[in-house]
């Protein structure tokens, strides 16, 4: 559907602000496919250049090899019938019912007033809000609203679906079940999502594939489990941060570059990127950290069958010059090399010997640790 | 009070009920036609024209400027013109309305920009035209503050047209000023007055109702 989406902008007004460099990728059929950067990275300028309320300076858009921004008003008019769109601030008309709100697109289109409500309560039947029709936006709680943005872009039965940040209006529960509604539709419906926002968890939920903007530039691109495990940009690492599991405070406090040879404790940060464990990470590979290791903090999470996270623990000093956790270490340094880093790695988790795709030695607390 | 007392009473009234009432359909239409003119032509409108919104916001600010009672004799050739009489009830209709439009088209155009241009990003995303937009979105989010400014526009003819009896059009506030105060008759003056403010208060009740009724904003 979206072959080769492909653009590059100048800037829009007469001081040439570039709000996108050149920016060209691709969103396959049926993908839900996530725009991540921070607020003024371009999202929003890219996600109106698919359906042209924001037409590019320059490089082209191309939808079914048709390139958008060729279209004459006419066609752009028969674009926006295909592509929905729903908003932050869900943009409903105060003056209209939910009925005619979403009813309102087919209206303008020359359809039917009998097949106009036939589809629209439909439509409200499968957003939840069947009994609502009636009544005005201003009576309806957030997420509802939200839901009848969504219905309204469905109306003329799209093959895409552009969410411009359509959940950072709403509380975290309410967030969830647009989500959900988003994944449903999605699969039950056959359509292409593209959504945008600045919130990972939001990508993490629902989306196939993640772009990362910054400033304008593709800084990184590609499943979201890889970009979640092993991600390259410094953008994507300042966006990933909330989610992550940092060193907490009172460990952090203790925290010394070195022991001097006093008894004590290191604090050891093993990452999994989703590389090489497929499956889950097993506890047997733990147990390369001997008897006296503590977990301290931290997660994992299983996108799309891969497991990646963090994970902190404390191991007695004395276990980093065991042969196991050496062992442990070389495997991985060699697993880290360039070109067969997956393979090497993968090939080692399975017989219990690497510890993780990534090993770090944060520092050391001296004496014991509360 | 004696009947023929009584008659110049009821008049009074009906002429001024004529003057407001056909010169505020003019101006309120003739009005709202240019606010929409303005918004849509204005940069970042719907149909950019922005030399032409320039030179038509000039021409607005320039009969906003003149006085009712300058304009009233400065229209009297372009009043003969049109209902061929510089006298009576009907030749004050043309400078009342011609005095208040560009009023009512200030006040109209600031409820049309204040509508959220995220809901026509929304219209335009849904496919919708032009004068879809206008039909179905400008003007009927903007329709709270253009009732409520035909309100005001209303109740400031009123108070025009008692000048309008310059040109022997009558009407209450005429009436006021023949026997108030040409004659000492304070009684009469009281009387006008005391019938001005129930015709203010009726026409502000019934604007602020309306505009209850057509506002689903909260």
């Amino acid at each position: 559907m979206f072959d080769g989406v492909r653009k590059s902008y100048a800037g829009p007004g007469g001081a040439q602000v570039e709000a996108l460099g050149e920016v060209s990728f691709s969103i396959g059929r049926g993908e839900i496919f996530g725009i991540i950067g921070r607020s003024g990275a371009g999202k929003s300028t890219l996600l109106r250049a698919i359906n042209m309320l924001e037409p590019p300076s320059a490089g082209r858009v191309l939808i079914d090899d048709v390139d958008v921004s060729t279209l004459d008003d006419a066609g752009l008019l028969g674009l926006r019938r295909r592509v929905g769109m729903i908003f932050q601030h869900f943009n409903l008309l105060s003056a209209k019912t939910v009925r005619d709100n979403v009813g309102l697109p087919l209206k303008v289109a020359g359809v039917k007033p009998a097949e106009v409500r036939a589809r629209v309560d439909a439509l409200l039947e499968l957003v939840g809000l069947r009994d609502k029709a009636d009544t005005y936006p201003a009576k309806l709680s957030g997420g509802q609203k939200q839901r009848v943005g969504i219905a309204r872009a469905l109306v003329h039965r799209p093959a895409i679906l552009l969410c411009d940040e359509a959940t950072s209006a709403l509380d975290p529960e309410t967030t969830q079940s647009i989500l959900a509604l988003l994944r449903d539709i999605n699969r039950d419906l056959g359509l292409t999502v593209v959504l945008i926002t600045h919130d990972m968890a939001v990508i993490r939920e629902v989306c196939t594939r993640v772009l990362v903007l910054d400033g304008g530039k593709l800084v990184e691109q590609g499943p979201v489990w890889q970009v979640f495990g092993d991600p390259q940009a410094a953008a994507t690492r300042a966006l990933l941060r909330p989610l992550q599991h940092d060193l907490p405070a009172d460990i952090a406090q203790k925290l010394v570059p070195s022991l001097d040879g006093r008894s004590g404790h290191a604090i050891i940060a093993l990452r999994f990127t989703g590389d090489s464990h497929t499956g889950g990470v097993p506890l047997a590979t733990l147990a390369a950290l001997g008897p006296g290791a503590t977990l301290l903090h931290g997660g994992l999470d299983r996108i799309d069958g891969h497991g990646q996270g963090r994970l902190l623990v404390s191991v007695p000093a004395a276990t980093l010059h065991t042969h196991a956790f050496q062992a442990a270490r070389v495997v991985n340094s060699l697993g880290n090399a360039p070109g067969n880093a997956s393979t090497t790695a993968a090939g080692h988790s399975t017989d219990g010997s690497s510890l993780a795709d990534h090993i770090e030695i944060l520092g050391y607390v001296p004496a014991h640790l509360g | 009070m004696s009947l023929p007392i009584l008659d110049k009473y009821i008049q009074a009234f009906l002429e001024t009920l004529l003057m407001v009432s056909v010169s505020a359909v003019i101006a309120i239409s003739g009005g709202l036609l240019l606010a929409l003119t303005l918004t849509v032509t204005a940069g970042g409108g719907l149909l950019p024209k922005p030399r032409f919104n320039r030179g038509l916001s000039i021409v607005v600010n320039m009969f906003r400027a003149i006085p009712f009672i300058i304009l009233l004799v400065a229209m009297l050739p372009l009043t003969r013109l049109i209902v061929g009489t510089t006298l009576g009830t009907w030749a004050a209709i043309v400078p009342l309305s011609i005095s208040l439009m560009p009023y009512y088209t200030r006040i109209a155009q600031v409820s049309l920009n204040d509508v959220d241009r995220g809901l026509i990003e929304a219209a335009r995303a849904s496919g919708c035209r032009r004068r879809d937009i206008v039909r179905h979105v400008l003007l009927p989010e903007a329709l709270p503050g253009i009732v409520t400014g035909m309100t005001v526009c209303i109740i400031g003819m009123i108070g025009a047209s008692a000048m309008a009896g310059a040109v022997g059009a009558g009407g209450l506030g005429d009436l006021a000023i023949r026997y108030g105060y040409e004659r000492y008759e304070t009684r009469v003056m009281f009387e006008v007055i005391a019938i001005l403010i129930a015709l203010v208060s009726i026409v502000q009740f019934t604007g602020e109702w309306i505009a209850r009724k057509v506002d689903h904003r909260r």
